[in-house]
């Protein structure tokens, strides 16, 4: 027990400060991915045939392709990548890319992914009467699709967002790859030092077994606040 | 490209060893969900609890520290060491399979449960009343709807589990992702290595796409 | 829409500038912090070890501000190369294959490297105590040999691009069945289960383990040094910084002179590695 206390002696302060760090780089992964399927979903609905193979390129790559792939190909590539398209903008210093970014943009790219498809889904379940409805009440098109169908498409959504914040929650643990201190690279750190890799894992996997369950218990109630009228 | 042509026999290696652990995981996978779902919704408490807290824990936790402590963890026990089961556990890939499929396994119940929850309960009843045994209902009746109901939400585990294997590469298994991690560690071209691998993996996709429509169309008449 | 778009540029900038991360007078040490003795982490998360005290010292001489930055082995020399930080003290030996790609600094220690076993195998070469691999006469040959019989077919683990693990692979001792690792704290942890049958890295590396873990491991078969295993371990510099390169060469030199290089060897080898 001593391992895990708070302190120089034990882990407890180091596992503390690496379980904030992986709730940051979660969130900022789900709400990049969030921000990237807002852009996404429109090509995916769009009638045009070329938008249309744009959005599904990225969704078909982005879920069919391995989380640790993609954050290798960021981890390695990243920064070269980066400097490239800086290089074009004349700018000469090394811009790093770390670990924190490599690792909420790779996260990001796949949890946007799921998050266009659940959208589109929830889009595609309105009933289309209302656009009629909508037009008749001579609604701007930007204002209809902001006022009208966003929150019903949000609702709507709650369970299926939950179920890509989970999924986006855990793969954070593979960034630990790429040396990002969130709560897997901080339990392989510990387990490397004190060759007790049962007690570091196992408490790992506890911590993440918290963190999923409040984060469900939360969009529980989210759903019964916003969907308790069918 | 050289790199790539150079590896070429060990990337093929490995994209066979990938479609071997997807495979075999998700066969077992399947049985433990089968069973995990059918103690789900028995009426015996204990069946009951164990499912839902094996279900819980496991979809809970990322399935990299499940492969951890399996691979690492339970090889620091004596006694797991001096067991037969060390035979097994000592082998890599039998600890990625064992954690592969429990994984799976969990998720799997979960899709069956709610298969069979939301079977409409006249029916069977409909079916007991035609003379038709409990477990002949169930056989005939029941399993097939439930499979059907199924069949989205677990192609879609399947898929999971395919880009899951990936973790076999951190418990010295070279998979594709663990060739491929080694090229780009050592040809530093990361960009051509993912296009190639990362198709690979595509077509696997897609042919488990293939097969989930293949058996949608078999199960259509339930 | 306007300015949705004002502020997704406002934010695409910021978050560049955030991402940029300019040079100063700053010397930016790489260290993998998983290899000790050579360099590792403490309870409180700190870097510790030779090459980190070193770093601190060699820094002193040459009057520059340094910060260790930490990197997993298997990206240190791409992170080198795109910029992440100017120099390696990593343990890493100075290796012609290695000189294709960077330049090395002069060595500051000597490192051999050897095989380790569970206490109890029956992995017994019988060989003299070291071999260089620089010239091979008949006489390292018949160790070779020894060590083909000893070898062949058992399971060796080794930290993946490493010199130990080119080593098994250039086929010198036969087939040996290679499993490699992220880091050598997991090789450790192998070997001691008994999944592998054997371990090759650095001799310090399995003797650190021992001094902490319990004496579980054994040396075995000869320590290896020269071919592939290279000729010391230097400070990992770009081809391109030769203003560096020569800093870190003179700074060694004073080190030496002046039996700081000795006093930490001693310190954290329990012998004199320095070279």
């Amino acid at each position: 027990m001593e391992l895990l206390s708070f302190g120089d002696t034990g882990w407890g302060d180091e596992l503390f400060k690496a379980t904030f760090m992986t709730i940051l780089v979660a969130l900022v992964a789900f709400f990049f991915g969030f921000l990237i399927s807002i852009f996404i979903v429109p090509l995916k609905l769009s009638n045009k045939k070329l938008l249309n193979y744009l959005g599904n390129t990225y969704t078909t790559i982005f879920r069919g392709v391995p989380e640790l792939l993609v954050i290798y190909l960021l981890f390695f590539g990243g920064s070269s990548a980066v400097m490239f398209v800086a290089k074009i903008f004349g700018y000469k210093e090394f811009i790093e890319i770390n670990a924190f970014l490599t690792g909420s943009i790779s996260i990001g790219l796949i949890s946007g992914a799921y998050t266009t498809e659940v959208l589109r889904g929830a889009i595609e379940s309105i009933n289309k009467g209302q656009f009629e409805g909508a037009k008749s009440l001579g609604l701007k098109k930007t204002t209809y699709y902001v006022f009208v169908i966003a929150p019903q498409v949000l609702r709507l959504s709650i369970p299926n967002l939950s179920n890509v914040w989970q999924l986006t929650l855990k793969d954070t643990a593979l960034i630990s790859v790429t040396g990002l201190v969130e709560i897997m690279r901080q339990s392989y750190i510990a387990s490397g030092v004190t060759r007790n890799p049962l007690l570091f894992y196992s408490f790992a996997a506890f911590l993440y077994l918290i963190l999923t369950t409040i984060s469900l218990k939360y969009f529980n109630q989210l759903e019964k606040k916003y969907n308790h009228q069918p | 490209m050289k790199p790539l042509i150079d590896n070429f026999p060990d990337l093929l290696k490995s994209a066979l060893l990938t479609l071997e652990l997807t495979i075999f995981s998700i066969l077992i996978g399947l049985l433990i969900g089968l069973i995990f779902s059918l103690m789900r919704i028995s009426k015996i408490k204990i069946l009951y609890f164990f499912s839902y807290y094996y279900s819980f824990v496991f979809r809970g936790t990322p399935l990299f520290v499940q492969i951890f402590i399996i691979y690492f963890g339970l090889a620091q026990l004596e006694f797991i060491r001096d067991s037969i089961l060390w035979a097994v556990l000592k082998k890599p890939y039998w600890c990625a399979i064992i954690a592969f499929a429990l994984n799976t396994g969990a998720y799997t119940s979960e899709i069956f449960r709610s298969g069979f929850e939301k079977i409409d309960k006249n029916l069977v009843e409909a079916a007991n009343s035609l003379g038709l045994s409990n477990l002949k209902t169930f056989l005939t009746i029941t399993l097939p709807i439930a499979i059907k109901r199924s069949l989205p939400a677990y192609g879609n585990e399947m898929i999971l589990m395919l880009k899951g294997t990936s973790l076999a590469s951190t418990v010295t298994l070279l998979d594709l992702t663990g060739t491929a991690k080694y090229i780009i560690s050592t040809h530093f071209n990361p960009v051509e290595v993912f296009i190639f691998v990362g198709s690979i993996y595509l077509f696997f996709t897609f042919l488990i796409h293939t097969f989930i429509k293949y058996l949608e169309r078999k199960f259509r008449y339930y | 829409m306007k300015q949705l778009k004002q502020t997704l540029i406002t934010l695409l900038t910021l978050f560049f500038l955030s991402a940029s991360n300019l040079y100063s007078d700053n010397v930016k040490i790489g260290t993998e912090g998983a290899y000790p003795p050579w360099n590792a982490k403490d309870a409180s998360g700190k870097l510790v070890g030779f090459e980190v005290d070193l770093a601190m010292e060699l820094c002193k001489i040459m009057k520059h501000n340094c910060t260790l930055v930490e990197q997993d082995w298997d990206g240190m020399i791409p992170a080198l190369q795109s910029g992440k930080f100017d120099a390696i003290m990593a343990g890493m030996s100075i290796t012609d294959e290695r000189k294709q790609k960077i330049n090395f600094s002069q060595g500051y220690a000597d490192e051999v490297a050897s095989f380790a076993v569970l206490k109890g195998s029956n992995i017994k070469p019988k060989t003299p105590k070291s071999i260089s691999l620089s010239d091979i006469d008949s006489n390292d040959q018949k160790t070779l040999a020894a060590l083909k019989d000893a070898f062949e077919g058992k399971i060796v683990g080794v930290q993946s691009g490493t010199i130990h693990q080119n080593f098994l692979k250039s086929g010198l001792i036969g087939k040996v069945n290679v499993w490699t690792y992220k880091t050598q704290d997991e090789v450790n942890l192998d070997l001691a289960s008994g999944r592998i049958d054997a371990g090759l890295a650095a001799a310090v590396a399995f003797e650190d383990y021992n001094a902490k873990a319990g004496s579980k491991l054994k040396l075995v078969g000869p320590t290896f040094s020269g071919g592939t295993f290279g000729n010391g371990v230097g400070v990992g510099i770009r081809k391109a910084d030769s203003g560096l390169l020569s800093d870190f060469n003179s700074a060694i030199d004073t080190a030496r002179q002046k039996g700081i290089i000795k006093k930490l060897a001693i310190k954290h080898f329990g012998f004199d590695a320095s070279m």
